[in-house]
């Protein structure tokens, strides 16, 4: 549901310090028909040209707030609204220029279902 | 035969347009009020950024939509995340917490009805209906596909009705339970995906003339190794069929119905879903609740084209008028 959605490849850009590129960041969609607080979003994979991104280098945005996947497991009153563009950042992490394919899953804890709903996408983006 | 059956729509049908920012929530509002419906539902969770924190300008906003428009909140549909938290299960009274803070959501929106998701146990709706009382909002269990009036989940909720006599708890059958036809939409999505088209074939026509999921299952995983068949043998699982008549031995616990859709075609019908019979037996039933429109087929062609949710909505309410008269 909604994967084809789930990277935002339009804000795909560098993250600079001065003029030192340290790491990048791309908008993303939450893969479900309603909003959901932070602490059930069971975990966020990124790969870049097919190579894993460590867990602990993945900052999430929401509305201006951002959480780091370990601060995202308590954080049960911030939500990822339906359909809201959040922000992934990958910190540390320096990429030549030109076009990158980003590998994205988003695994959630839906009460509901009797196992975790698994979402997979994957887009060509252009970092600026 | 006369009846009092109104129409309403889930906003929920919207969410295609609402996901991507094309429709706003009073847009959908308009949506439905220029079907003709005058009943409106929401998720909280879908539509209301901030839920379940309710400011008083939204409140404002939400009783003028209502009075622009002219229609009337119906039923709000509430979750119970009762594994919101890594290594911990919520507790019976966390759950029901979490209960009141949907009633009272919904009250303060002007709901009378609350969909309660299928997962919530007969016990926590026993504890929570003095605060459904209290707030003023029905409790509605909802009979959804795979499960249906007589599966034990169902029958123990029954049991609950019957043994408190509380008007404030009782079904919102979603009409998911009667697909006669596997929708084509979701088979041919699967069919893109890698399944196999014969397979697909078999397993529709078994579907169509009532052989058991499980037997359809069993004879699949024996055609096919590829995990795509066999998920789409497990899709008649899920997409149970039952005579629209069983609806009638609970007629008097019917809160509010969720008229499911896949797709609506040209002619007006339904491509799974015989909406004519489930319409006679509601008009036996008296029922004078609202039938809302709850459109579900965007997930299954969004990768191949634009969904236009309005258009199916619109398809499926003038259906409903040609069929209530």
């Amino acid at each position: 549901m909604f994967e084809k959605y789930m990277i935002v490849a339009e804000q795909a850009r560098y993250i600079k310090e001065g003029n030192k590129i340290t790491g990048f960041q791309f908008g993303a969609r939450l893969p479900y028909y309603r909003g959901l607080g932070l602490s059930m979003v069971e975990d966020i994979q990124v790969t870049v040209d097919e190579k894993p991104v460590e867990p602990g280098k993945i900052t999430l945005t929401v509305h201006d707030n951002s959480y780091t996947l370990k601060e995202m497991e308590t954080e049960a009153e911030d939500r990822w609204e339906m359909g809201e563009i959040a922000v992934i950042s990958i910190d540390g992490e320096e990429l030549p220029a030109g076009e990158h394919t980003i590998g994205l899953v988003i695994i959630l804890r839906i009460s509901y279902m009797p196992f975790p709903s698994f979402s997979k996408a994957s887009k060509k983006v252009v970092l600026k | 035969m006369s009846n009092s059956i109104k129409r309403g729509v889930s906003l929920y049908s919207y969410q295609e347009e609402y996901f991507l920012r094309k429709m706003s929530l009073e847009d959908c509002i308009a949506a439905t009020a220029k079907t003709g419906a005058t009943g409106i539902e929401i998720l909280g969770e879908q539509m209301v950024p901030g839920f379940p924190k309710l400011s008083d300008e939204f409140v404002d906003k939400w009783f003028g939509w209502m009075d622009k428009y002219g229609v009337t909140p119906v039923c709000h549909d509430m979750f119970l995340d009762f594994k919101k938290y890594k290594n911990h299960y919520l507790n019976e009274d966390e759950q029901l917490e979490s209960i009141i803070r949907d009633l009272k959501f919904a009250n303060k929106l002007g709901f009378k009805v609350m969909r309660i998701i299928v997962s919530t146990s007969p016990e926590l709706m026993e504890r929570a209906a003095p605060y459904a009382e209290e707030y003023d909002v029905k409790m509605g269990i909802e009979i959804h596909s795979p499960w249906h009036i007589n599966t034990a989940w169902m029958t123990r909720h029954w049991e609950v009705m019957e043994r408190t006599g509380s008007k404030y708890v009782g079904f919102v059958p979603d009409m998911g339970m009667f697909i006669k036809k596997l929708p084509r939409v979701q088979i041919n999505n699967m069919i893109r995906k890698g399944a196999d088209e014969k397979i697909a074939e078999h397993v529709c026509s078994q579907h169509e003339k009532g052989v058991m999921s499980e037997y359809i299952i069993a004879e699949v995983y024996q055609m096919s190794e590829r995990p795509i068949d066999r998920a789409l043998a497990e899709m008649t699982r899920h997409n149970i069929y039952n005579n629209p008549n069983s609806l009638i031995p609970f007629k008097d616990h019917i809160l509010h119905i969720h008229a499911k859709f896949y797709e609506m075609l040209d002619d007006y019908t339904e491509y799974s879903i015989s909406y004519p019979e489930i319409i006679e037996v509601l008009k036996k039933c008296n029922f004078e609740g609202y039938l809302s429109s709850e459109y579900e087929g965007n997930r299954h062609i969004q990768d191949i084209m634009e969904v236009d949710s309005v258009e199916q909505v619109r398809r499926q309410q003038e259906m409903f008028k040609r069929l209530l008269g």
